[in-house]
């Protein structure tokens, strides 16, 4: 019997030594050519002059990195009014993106009929692509024809100009993106809520705590590690931002809901600059890796 | 990794005297939600359903309907009008729009890509789970650390890439890369590992290679993952819409998602006809996920668990 075993157990380590890797190589290949390999290649770009249309792309070391600190150089008011609008849009958005999802969850972690349908119904957006997202919204907030304006019109509010004056429009694209991504966090959220075990919530209830009590003291510290994902992931979302600006304000008004995404393509896949707008690339993910990382540990210190 | 979240009753515990009092308490005073609740669950609801309501109909709709003031909220005329514009090259004034050719490749790259995406994650994902060999941590390390990556780094070595590869403007650039993102595998891979070994055991008492387990034990006793994956790849091919609008460029080739940025572009307040391309890109999705919701929900819900 316990030879039996032994050969088996051998027998199950003893696959072919290249079997893993052959099972494996497509997706390692994947793997370099379009991830690790580009993440150090953009690099490289970054520290040329490289116009995709132009056969020379001489290497000027940091000169892309140093005109995005230069207010003299060209890329230097686009860059930073981007980094600008994203900053904006991720501050005023992930409050919201983060809280309602919240009051969400806790909705339906209680029990009602119709429950899965509603379920289903706040996440049915998300499957919906930007474009479609897009179209319909710049559809409900045209200032004239829009479904918007005409509901506010009964309730006596005058014409806004949503797309074309500010801060209407990052009201607009707030109001947009929480709309389409409400259901993603608040599916994580309720499913965090429901790894957090009944006895818990018992115990506290024989501590005497009330709804508010079990949520302050069961659900929020039981959420943690999800609060952290989700903080983590939406500001990120945020700071990716790109779809709603480019087909609901195109940018504007002005430049004033331009992304640093919108800037950083436009830059590299439209102007074929690719050596400045892979440095752009690589100046935004430092702080993404910065609010990150930071972000990480404030919630860890907390516990 | 098969996280319910159906209901959230079914963990109250039946360990204790006091648990199981409550239990039955509730069960007596079952719906302890009160008015005010149903009512915001209402209003909810109606600012999911409206908007997607008002596409559907503003692309049955005529145009002057949609541009009277004050707004006639019930439509007086039904048109097709907004599909024929869209669906008959005859009659799309505004040019180059050919939807349906859209739909086809928006269709084609999908399927394409989500199957491609499939068979790369599974086949990768197997011997993480199941097998040792130099390497395996390394790689799993490595795997882990590029989901931090932010997107947008790719963008313009990636574009260089299809440059090279002469796979600018082809459906080459939205199927293959696609596959490389490591979500598909860490998450077959976590299902893999809750499939009990003593089949497989047995199977290679029998004589069976890996291969014959891989496609035999393991890949049906994973259906629910390989579905959720598949829906979960499926949606993200067919919004996918930042990569298509900057790789592709002839009317023809584009997919629905930039397709309809040029299509906006081209009718601005034509609403019905701007409002029935938006509908024919968001129906099949929405049929989809009907059928599927369970397995996109659960697929989203084990993501954040794993957080």
């Amino acid at each position: 019997m316990a030879a039996a075993e032994a050969r088996l157990s051998s027998r199950l380590r003893h696959h072919h030594p290249l079997t893993p890797y052959l099972f494996i190589a497509p997706y390692v290949v994947l793997l370099f050519g379009f991830v690790l390999w580009p993440a150090v290649f953009g690099f490289w770009i970054s520290l040329h002059d490289w116009d995709f249309l132009l056969a020379s792309k001489p290497f000027v070391g940091l000169q892309n990195y140093a005109n995005l600190l230069d207010s003299t150089s060209t890329t230097y008011d686009p860059f930073w009014n981007g980094m600008k609008n994203t900053f904006i849009f991720t501050v005023i958005s992930v409050p919201f993106l983060v809280v309602i999802p919240l009051a969400l969850a806790v909705m339906l972690n209680r029990k009602f009929p119709g429950r899965t349908v509603f379920r289903a119904l706040i996440f049915a957006p998300f499957v919906l692509g930007i474009s479609v997202i897009g179209l319909l919204f710049t559809y409900l907030f045209d200032a004239r024809y829009g479904l918007i304006n005409e509901m506010l019109s009964w309730v006596g509010v005058p014409e806004i100009g949503w797309l074309t004056t500010q801060p209407a429009a990052w009201i607009g694209l707030v109001i947009v993106t929480i709309w389409w991504t409400i259901g993603f966090n608040a599916i994580i959220f309720l499913a965090g809520m429901q790894a957090i075990s009944a006895q818990q919530y018992e115990a506290a209830e024989l501590d005497g705590a009330g709804g508010w009590g079990k949520f302050r003291h069961v659900t929020i510290p039981g959420l943690r590690n999800v609060f952290i994902f989700v903080l983590t992931t939406t500001i990120l979302a945020s700071a990716n931002m790109f779809g709603q600006s480019y087909l609901i304000t195109s940018g504007g008004p002005g430049d004033s809901t331009r992304t640093a995404i919108m800037v950083m393509t436009e830059e590299g896949l439209r102007q074929f600059r690719m050596g400045s707008a892979s440095a752009m690339s690589y100046v935004l993910a430092l702080f993404l890796a910065v609010v990150s990382v930071a972000n990480f540990f404030v919630m860890r210190e907390r516990s | 990794m098969t996280t319910t979240v159906d209901d959230p009753t079914q963990q109250t515990s039946v360990g204790s005297e006091s648990s199981r009092r409550m239990t039955h308490k509730r069960s007596y005073n079952r719906d302890r939600n009160g008015p005010i609740f149903y009512v915001v669950l209402v209003l909810i609801a109606l600012l999911f359903i409206v908007p997607v309501l008002w596409m559907f109909l503003t692309s049955f709709r005529v145009s002057e309907e949609t541009r009277a003031i004050p707004i006639q909220l019930i439509p007086r005329h039904f048109s097709l009008r907004g599909y024929r514009m869209i669906f008959d090259p005859a009659s799309d004034s505004a040019g180059a729009n050919p939807v349906p050719r859209w739909f086809l490749n928006s269709l084609v790259v999908s399927t394409l890509g989500t199957i491609w995406n499939l068979v790369v994650a599974a086949m990768a994902a197997y011997p993480l789970a199941r097998m040792q060999f130099r390497g395996r941590n390394l790689l799993f390390g490595t795997l882990i650390a590029t989901m931090f990556i932010p997107g947008f780094i790719f963008l313009m070595p990636n574009y260089l890439t299809m440059d090279k590869l002469q796979w600018l403007d082809s459906y080459w650039a939205l199927v293959v890369p696609g596959a490389a993102g490591a979500f598909g595998v860490f998450f077959l891979r976590q299902f893999f590992l809750s499939i009990p070994r003593e089949l497989e055991e047995s199977a290679l008492i029998d004589g069976a290679n890996q291969w014959t387990i891989f496609t035999r034990i393991i890949l049906p006793l994973s259906k629910p993952a390989l579905v959720t994956l598949a829906t979960l790849s499926f949606l993200g091919h067919w919004n996918d819409f930042i990569w298509p609008l900057f790789v592709l460029f002839s009317p023809e080739k584009l997919t629905l998602a930039p397709g309809l940025a040029t299509l906006k572009g081209a009718y601005v307040t034509d609403y019905p006809v701007v409002m029935a391309g938006a509908t024919v890109a968001a129906v099949p999705v929405l049929i989809l996920y009907v059928i599927l919701q369970r397995y996109v929900i659960e697929g989203v819900a084990s993501s954040g668990l794993k957080g």
